[in-house]
C-alpha cells in the first residue's frame, strides 16, 4: 500500500435516537393545521372510528429524529459504494431539484391532455431516448422497477405467443440471473429451465441450442451477465432462439456497461428493462422508488401497455385504442417524477452517455487489476463494468466472504455484492461504476489490500467487524425465528 | 462532465494499469454482430441552467384547481418532510442488504409498518409495494395463496385502473375466474352475486370506493367468509382512514392502499407508494421487504431485512412475488408526514377534508345536482349533472379549473355523472368562487 493513500473510515460522535412513539405525546404537532372555515361535517356512526392512534410530535423533534436516523445510513453521497449488479453512481442533484418543480407535483394525472402538453412530450421524448440508446423500436415508461420491467416483457411474451396461438409453457434462465427472473417467469405461468453456464463464465450456443424446443416461448438473458462478462456468443443464440419461434428478454440490469456500444437490436433482444435508477443516476432512496421502462423489438410494439402517448404534429394525446396492448401496469403513467430525473440526465449526457460506459468499465478493470494478486478471480479475463472475486485466498485462514465486507464497513467503503451470483462460491461482486474518481478506487483498493493483510496476520479483526459503526453485527438468525414487525406502541 | 471525473493522465495511467492501449481495447469483447453500428443519436448535451430552463417549461400541470380525486389526492405537505427525506444518506443508500451502515432507513422502515398497522388496523405491514394498483393486484396473488384457492370477486367500484391492473397480471395466468360485483343504487357494491362463485379465495373491495362512498365493510367480510375466501380492502384515499374505522376492525384480512395522500405529491401519477398489511397468520405469504427487530452483537435494539426466504433473491421461481426495489424513497417520506400530523392532527386534517368536501357538496346539490343515493362518502363524491353542465365543464377547462371528472369513460351506466372532490387545500372561498363559476 502506498504511503499517501489513506481509507476514509473514521469513528465520530453517534447519537442514540428512540423510536418515534417513545417520544410522543399527545396534544403536540407538527404541521399547521387549517380550521375548515365551513360547518362541521359528521359520518354516521355505524362508519365512524377514531383514526390511528399515531405519536404526536413537535416539529423540532421530528426534524432531530430522523436528521439522527440518518447518520447511521451510508449513501453514494457518504463514499463509495461498489455493490455489484447495482451502479450505485452518483445521483446529480439538479435532477431531484427538477422532479421537486411544483409544476410537476402538484399535477393531477387525470387532468386532460391539453393541460399537460409538457409532461406528456417528456415522456414522448424519453421513450424515443431510451429506444435509441438500447436500439430498439419503442418503449413503455409504466413499470415501477426493474422487476416490474421484466414482467411487463414476460407478459408482453406470454401475449405473443398466445396472439400466435402457440402453446410455450417454458422460459430458458441461466443460472448467472438475478432472482428476479425465474420469479417474473413464474407469475407469467412459465416453468424454468435453468441453463448452465459455460466453462468461460457465459452462455454457449451448443449448450442453448439442445434446451430449445418447441415447448420454450424464450431465453431471459443478462447481458453483460452478473460475472460481469459480455455474452459473446449471445447473437447466435438469439438468432436460433427466433428461428425456433421463440422471443428474447433482456434484463438490462448491467446496461451501464455498454451504451453507445451494444445494439440490443442487432444482438437479438425482443425488450429490455432498463433499471433508471441504476444506468440512468436516479437515485435509489434506500429501496426505490425507482422505474422500469421496458423497450421493445418491432415484433413486440403492438403489445406495450397502455395507454400510450403518441405525437400528432405538435401536440400529444393519450392513445387508447390499442387492442393487442396487454393492458395497464400502473395506476397511472409511471413513475413520472423518477422518470423525470432519468430525462435530465440523458439531456446532460447526451452522447457522452458510451463515456460514462467506457469509464465504468475502465474503472471496474482497473480495480480488477490492482486487487487480483491478493484475491481469487474465478474468470481471469477482461470484464465490463463490474467483476467478480471470491474469498478463496481468504479462507484458509478461515475468513469469509462476509467477513471481508463488513472490515471494509469499518474502513469506510459500502461493501460489495456479497454471495452473489450463486454459481460462484462465496462470490465477491464489485462493480465501482464510472463516478468515482482514480483517488477513490487507489482509496478502495488500499483498504481491500488492508483486509487481506488483516486476514492472514490477524484475522479475529474481520471476525468481529464491523466495530466503528452504531451497530455492530445484528443477529438476524433471531430476527427471523421470532419475527418481530411492528412496534409496541403501547 | 463535471460527473465524470477522469482526467486525460488518469486515462493513461489506467489503461497501463490493465494492460491495454485504449479504451476500444476493453471492449474487445463485444463481438461485431452485437455493436452499434453508429453514434448515439441524443440532443448534444445541456449545461444545468439549460437544462433548468427547458424542464420548467415542461412542467405544466401543477396550477390547475382540480375539484376530483379519482386516485390522486392535493394535500398540503409541509416544509419539513421533502427538506428531512433529501437528506442523502437516505436518498442516495441502496436497500439496505447492510444492516451496519443502514441502521438510518431499517428504523424508519420499522416506525412506517408500525404507522401503517395502526392505520389500517392489521398486525403486519411490508416496507411497501410500487403504487395502490399494484399492492391490490398483489393482495389478489396473495389471498390465492393464503386460502389455496383460485377463483376472485373485485368490486367494480374499485379504482377502474386498479382492476385494469389486476387483469393485466391475471392474463398471462389464465384459467382465473374473475366475477365484478356491480354497484347497487346507493353507489356501494351489491355483494349478492359473490355466492355464484364456487370457493372464492378471495373478494377485493375499495372503500372509500371509486365513488368516494365508504363501502359496508362488515356485510363485506360476513359475505366473503361465509364461502370460505379472504376480504381485501384497498383504499386510494389514506385521510379517510382518519375518521372511519380501520379495515383490519371490520374483518379485512389484507388491507392495501395507495399512500400518495401522506406527504408524497400529486407528481402526474407517480411516485406514489403501495400500503400492505395482513393478518399476523398470512405474513409468510406476504410479498416484498419486511424490516424485523433484532439486536447486535452486544445485545443493543437494532432492525434488519428479515424472513427473505419468501423473496425471489432467494426463492428464485418459487418466491411469493418478484419485487424486489419498492418504494422505499416514498415509505420513508410517508412516515415522516405521518410523525408530522400525528394521529391528532391526522384526525383533525381528515375532519377539515370532510367538511370542505360536504360543504362543496351541498353547493353543488343547491344547483341542481343529484346525488347517487346517501351512502356517507368522504372527500369524492359522484352526482348526476344538470343539464348543459358539459358545456360548462369545458369552458372551465380555460380557466385551469378541473370542474369534476366525468365517470361515463369507465362505467357507461354512470354516463352524465361526475365524480367532484376537495381537500383542505382548498378554502371556502375557493369553493364559493367554483359555486358561482359553474352557476353562472
Amino acid at each position: 500500500m502506498s504511503a499517501e493513500v489513506k481509507v476514509p473510515g473514521q469513528t465520530g460522535l453517534i447519537l442514540n435516537e428512540d423510536l418515534l412513539w417513545e417520544r410522543g405525546r399527545q396534544g403536540r404537532s407538527a404541521m399547521s393545521l387549517p380550521e375548515s372555515g365551513v360547518p362541521k361535517a359528521s359520518l354516521p356512526a355505524e362508519v365512524a372510528g377514531d383514526g390511528p392512534d399515531w405519536p404526536d410530535l413537535s416539529e423540532q423533534q421530528v426534524a432531530r429524529h430522523y436528521t439522527r436516523l440518518s447518520t447511521w445510513n451510508f449513501g453514494v453521497d457518504t463514499g463509495p459504494y461498489p455493490l455489484g449488479s447495482c451502479t450505485m453512481k452518483y445521483n446529480p442533484k439538479i435532477n431531484d431539484a427538477l422532479a421537486d418543480l411544483p409544476g410537476f407535483v402538484g399535477a393531477h394525472p387525470l387532468l386532460p391532455a391539453e393541460a399537460v402538453q409538457g409532461e406528456l412530450s417528456l415522456i414522448h421524448d424519453l421513450e424515443a431516448y431510451l429506444a435509441e440508446i438500447v436500439g430498439l423500436k419503442a418503449t413503455t415508461l409504466q413499470p415501477g422497477a426493474g422487476a416490474h420491467g421484466e414482467l411487463c416483457g414476460m407478459l408482453m411474451i406470454a401475449a405473443y405467443h398466445r396472439h400466435n396461438k402457440t402453446r410455450r409453457t417454458k422460459v430458458l434462465v441461466p443460472e448467472t440471473a438475478h432472482g428476479t427472473n425465474p420469479a417474473t417467469a413464474s407469475m407469467c405461468g412459465f416453468s424454468e429451465i435453468q441453463v448452465p453456464l459455460g466453462s468461460k463464465g457465459y452462455l454457449e450456443y451448443a449448450t442453448v441450442e439442445k434446451l430449445m424446443t418447441d415447448e420454450v416461448a424464450g431465453l431471459m438473458v443478462t447481458n453483460p451477465n452478473t460475472l460481469g462478462l459480455f455474452e459473446t456468443e449471445l447473437h447466435k443464440i438469439n438468432q436460433m432462439i427466433h428461428d425456433r419461434g421463440g422471443l428474447v428478454y433482456g434484463d438490462g440490469a448491467n446496461l451501464n456497461a455498454v451504451m453507445g456500444w451494444a445494439d440490443l437490436g442487432r444482438l437479438g433482444i425482443d425488450a429490455v428493462h432498463i433499471n433508471v435508477h441504476k444506468t440512468l443516476s436516479t437515485p435509489h432512496g434506500g429501496g426505490g422508488p425507482g422505474a422500469g421502462p421496458v423497450a421493445v423489438s418491432q415484433a413486440l410494439v403492438p403489445y406495450l401497455p397502455g395507454p400510450r402517448v403518441v405525437k400528432e404534429g405538435d401536440s400529444y394525446r393519450w392513445e387508447v385504442d390499442l387492442p393487442l396492448s396487454i393492458g395497464r401496469l400502473h395506476g397511472f403513467h409511471g413513475q413520472f417524477r423518477t422518470l423525470v430525473r432519468a430525462f435530465a440526465y440523458i439531456l446532460t449526457m447526451g452522447a457522452d452517455l458510451k463515456r460514462a460506459s467506457e469509464l465504468a468499465v475502465l474503472n471496474a478493470n482497473y480495480v480488477k487489476e490492482k486487487l487480483k494478486d491478493l484475491y481469487d478471480l474465478p474468470f481471469n479475463q477482461s470484464c465490463m463494468h463490474e467483476f467478480v472475486f471470491t474469498n478463496a485466498k481468504q479462507e484458509p485462514h478461515k475468513v469469509s466472504t462476509l467477513d471481508i465486507a463488513k472490515r471494509l464497513i469499518d474502513l469506510g467503503f459500502h461493501p460489495p455484492t456479497i454471495y452473489f451470483p450463486l454459481v460462484v462460491h462465496s462470490a465477491i461482486m464489485i462493480e465501482p461504476t464510472e463516478t468515482e474518481s482514480k483517488e477513490d478506487l487507489d482509496a478502495f483498493i488500499a483498504a481491500m489490500r488492508q483486509v487481506a493483510e488483516e486476514a492472514k496476520n490477524d484475522p479475529d479483526i474481520l471476525h468481529r467487524a464491523p466495530l466503528n459503526t452504531f451497530r455492530q453485527r445484528l443477529d438476524d438468525v433471531a430476527a427471523a425465528r421470532r419475527p418481530i414487525l411492528t412496534g409496541d406502541m403501547g | 462532465m463535471r460527473y465524470l471525473p477522469h482526467t486525460a493522465e488518469d486515462v493513461k495511467e489506467m489503461l497501463a494499469a490493465v494492460g491495454v492501449k485504449s479504451i476500444d481495447g476493453l471492449f474487445e469483447c463485444v463481438p461485431p454482430e452485437a455493436r452499434r453500428e453508429r453514434p448515439l443519436d441524443l440532443p448534444a448535451p445541456l449545461t444545468e441552467w439549460e437544462l433548468r430552463d427547458k424542464i420548467e417549461g415542461l412542467a405544466q400541470g401543477g396550477d390547475w384547481q382540480v375539484f376530483t380525486g379519482a386516485g390522486s389526492y392535493a394535500h398540503r405537505i409541509p416544509a419539513l418532510v421533502p427538506y428531512l427525506a433529501s437528506r442523502s444518506e437516505f436518498l442516495t443508500s441502496y436497500t439496505p442488504y447492510q444492516p451496519e451502515m443502514s441502521q438510518g432507513t431499517l428504523q424508519a422502515i420499522f416506525e412506517f409498518q408500525t404507522l401503517i398497522s395502526r392505520l389500517t388496523g392489521l398486525a403486519v405491514t411490508n416496507a411497501s409495494m410500487y403504487d395502490g394498483a399494484t399492492a391490490f393486484t398483489e393482495a389478489a396473488l396473495m389471498a390465492q395463496r393464503c386460502s389455496k384457492k383460485r377463483a376472485l370477486a373485485v368490486s367494480e367500484l374499485a379504482h377502474p385502473h386498479w382492476r385494469q391492473v389486476l387483469e393485466t397480471y391475471l392474463a398471462a395466468i389464465g384459467d382465473v375466474e374473475l366475477l365484478v360485483l356491480p354497484a347497487d343504487a346507493q353507489g356501494r357494491t351489491d355483494y349478492g352475486p359473490l355466492a355464484k362463485l364456487d370457493k372464492p379465495a378471495a373478494l377485493l373491495v375499495q372503500s372509500p370506493n371509486f365513488l368516494g362512498v365508504i363501502e359496508d365493510l362488515p356485510a363485506a367480510a360476513e359475505a366473503i367468509h361465509k364461502l370460505g375466501g379472504l376480504l381485501v380492502v384497498g383504499f386510494a384515499e389514506a385521510f379517510a382512514l382518519g375518521l372511519t374505522k380501520s379495515p383490519g376492525s371490520q374483518g379485512a384480512d389484507i388491507v392495501v392502499g395507495d399512500g400518495q395522500s401522506l406527504g408524497l405529491g400529486q407528481g402526474f401519477g407517480g411516485p406514489s407508494v403501495g400500503l400492505m398489511s395482513s393478518k399476523q397468520e398470512f405474513v409468510r405469504q406476504i410479498p416484498g421487504r419486511l424490516v424485523g427487530k433484532t439486536e447486535d452483537a452486544q445485545g443493543r435494539r437494532g432492525f434488519v431485512l428479515t424472513l427473505s426466504t419468501r423473496e425471489q433473491h432467494i426463492r428464485r421461481s418459487k418466491a411469493v412475488s418478484n419485487i424486489c426495489s419498492n418504494a422505499g424513497h416514498c415509505a420513508l417520506t410517508a412516515a415522516m408526514f405521518m410523525a408530522s400530523t400525528g394521529g391528532t392532527g391526522f384526525r383533525k386534517l381528515a375532519q377539515v377534508n370532510l367538511d370542505l368536501s360536504e360543504y362543496l357538496k351541498k353547493g353543488l346539490l343547491g344547483l341542481g345536482f343529484k346525488p347517487l343515493g346517501d351512502a356517507p362518502t368522504f372527500n369524492e363524491f359522484a352526482l348526476t349533472a344538470p343539464k348543459g353542465f358539459d358545456q360548462k365543464r369545458e369552458d372551465l377547462l380555460g380557466k385551469k379549473i378541473l370542474a369534476g371528472l366525468p365517470l361515463g369513460a369507465w362505467y357507461p351506466k354512470y354516463e352524465g355523472v361526475y365524480l367532484f372532490g376537495a381537500t383542505e387545500t382548498k378554502t371556502r372561498a375557493d369553493i364559493d368562487a367554483f359555486l358561482a363559476e359553474v352557476s353562472e
